[in-house]
């Protein structure tokens, strides 16, 4: 039996690095288009209203690892050759931007409406409006659920191993494989994830008993 | 100023404006006109479509029926008559709805540099004229939440002015205030009217309505029942309905 030395453990932190790469490509994605997901469902179009609330239903009501395949193998069979990486991205934007926009969404709608109405009483326009005025309480409002969705988020992102992504658990599944001491290795991969996502819970817990103070 | 001519020019005209919510008829062929420098107070019992007229005004409701006419611009679906209205009419709200993200002055700054494109530094200066004529120049960098109701509606009142409309528009701007509140914000209110403010107030202040209305319009069950200048309008009230909400209201006085 191998043991486990620095090599093994920088071929982890490696993964580690994929790992973070994939959950900001998937934040950033979802996040932008997530905007335009949250800004469309609070639209006054009917048709523009629906369509998104289609797009969401279809991204929530299904398994992230269904919706890599598709994009993945989907897209190269419409003739495109894409690498990893774009397919990877394109799945994570698409399925983040889904829930973000939900989040969102109920962000914007829980800003009274009355400020609303003084926006456009003082005769300000829908950009500045939202930009001004309703994103910012929004978001504050959405932050402790925007946490919570990064955290899945980032575990979510094991999942682009199947495509052929050396994130930290596939390079957790190598490490183990080479070593034959999966105990220890995933233990290890385990404590990683942990170290990353329980601050990040933390602190949504922290943000939304501020928030619960401040409101009463 | 020739008052007498400025006088004749409606500066609000309302014909014939009618509104629905669903079969619900919340508005019945109101016509009312309100002349330049004119103060208007509106009251009735609760339900009476007051708030629902003034918000009619500055296009916060849609109206089915009628036209309004703000300063030769009569109201219609187009954002651009909608802007031009707005830009003429302030409101100031019953809740305040300052913007709780914003310093006081961030509040009054935020419209004039977005919709009159006016510098920072020019917003800012016109900002501490009106903070300063509602009296809370001190408080410009605090946020809403740190300011008492009363500072908060005062500076409601400034941020509204700040777009230096020719009217103003108030939806029971002391109904959400403790009642050693109300005064400071009626005497602010009471200022405005005497430098000329043109002034639609909805309200139940029945001593600011004598003291500064040159009319009081009185509004049952969505239609303008009567209107008259406040002396005759309390003393000799003509309708059955208005000496029964009179009798309610002023009996708590």
């Amino acid at each position: 039996m191998a043991s486990i030395g620095p090599n093994e453990l920088f071929f982890l932190m490696q993964g580690l690095k994929w790992t973070l790469a994939l959950t900001l490509v998937g934040f950033i994605g979802g996040g932008l288009f997530g905007l335009i997901v949250a800004l469309t469902r609070t639209a006054q179009n009917d048709l523009v209203r629906r369509t998104t609330t289609g797009y969401i239903a279809v991204f929530q009501g299904t398994p992230l690892l269904m919706q890599l395949f598709v994009v993945y193998y989907g897209v190269a069979l419409m003739g495109f050759n894409v690498d990893a990486w774009v397919a990877v991205a394109i799945a994570f934007t698409l399925h983040a931007s889904a829930f973000l926009g939900e989040i969102w969404r109920g962000g914007i709608q829980a800003v009274p409406k009355g400020q609303t109405e003084a926006a456009k009483a003082l005769g300000l326009h829908y950009v500045s409006m939202m930009k001004d005025v309703i994103l910012p309480q929004a978001f504050k409002i959405s932050l402790p659920a925007t946490i919570g969705f990064l955290v899945q988020l980032i575990k979510g992102t094991s999942l682009a191993a199947i495509v052929g992504f050396v994130e930290l658990s596939r390079a957790g599944q190598i490490v183990s494989n080479q070593t034959f001491r999966p105990l220890t290795v995933f233990a290890l991969v385990g404590v990683i994830y942990f170290l990353i996502c329980w601050p990040l819970s933390l602190w949504g817990a922290r943000v939304e008993r501020r928030l619960s103070t401040a409101s009463r | 100023m020739p008052q007498s001519a400025a006088a004749q020019v409606p500066l609000i005209a309302l014909e014939g404006v009618g509104k629905w919510y669903g079969a619900y008829h919340a508005l019945k062929n109101i016509n009312l006109t309100v002349k330049k420098g004119e103060k208007i107070v509106l009251c009735g019992p609760s339900g009476s479509g007051k708030s629902t007229l003034i918000r009619c005004i500055n296009h916060l409701e849609e109206t089915q029926e009628g036209n309004i006419t703000v300063e030769g611009t009569t109201l219609s679906d187009s954002s651009r008559s909608i802007d031009a209205v707005r830009r003429e009419v302030g409101m100031v709200f019953q809740s305040f709805n300052l913007f709780p993200h914003k310093t006081i002055m961030e509040n009054c700054t935020l419209a004039p540099m977005r919709v009159k494109g006016v510098s920072k530094a020019e917003a800012e200066a016109t900002a501490r004229k009106y903070l300063e004529r509602v009296r809370i120049l001190d408080q410009a960098d605090k946020y809403p939440a740190q300011l008492s109701g009363g500072q908060q509606q005062r500076a409601a009142i400034a941020r509204a002015l700040c777009m230096e409309p020719k009217a103003m528009l108030f939806d029971e701007p002391t109904s959400a205030l403790d009642p050693e509140m109300v005064k400071e914000v009626l005497d602010t209110m009471i200022g405005l009217a005497r430098d000329g403010m043109t002034m639609i107030c909805v309200t139940h202040e029945m001593g600011f309505a004598r003291q500064v209305a040159d009319r009081v319009v009185f509004m049952a069950s969505g239609e303008i029942i009567e209107e008259g200048p406040p002396e005759t309008f309390f003393s000799n009230p003509q309708h059955q309905r208005t000496r029964t909400f009179l009798g309610e209201i002023l009996a708590h006085h």
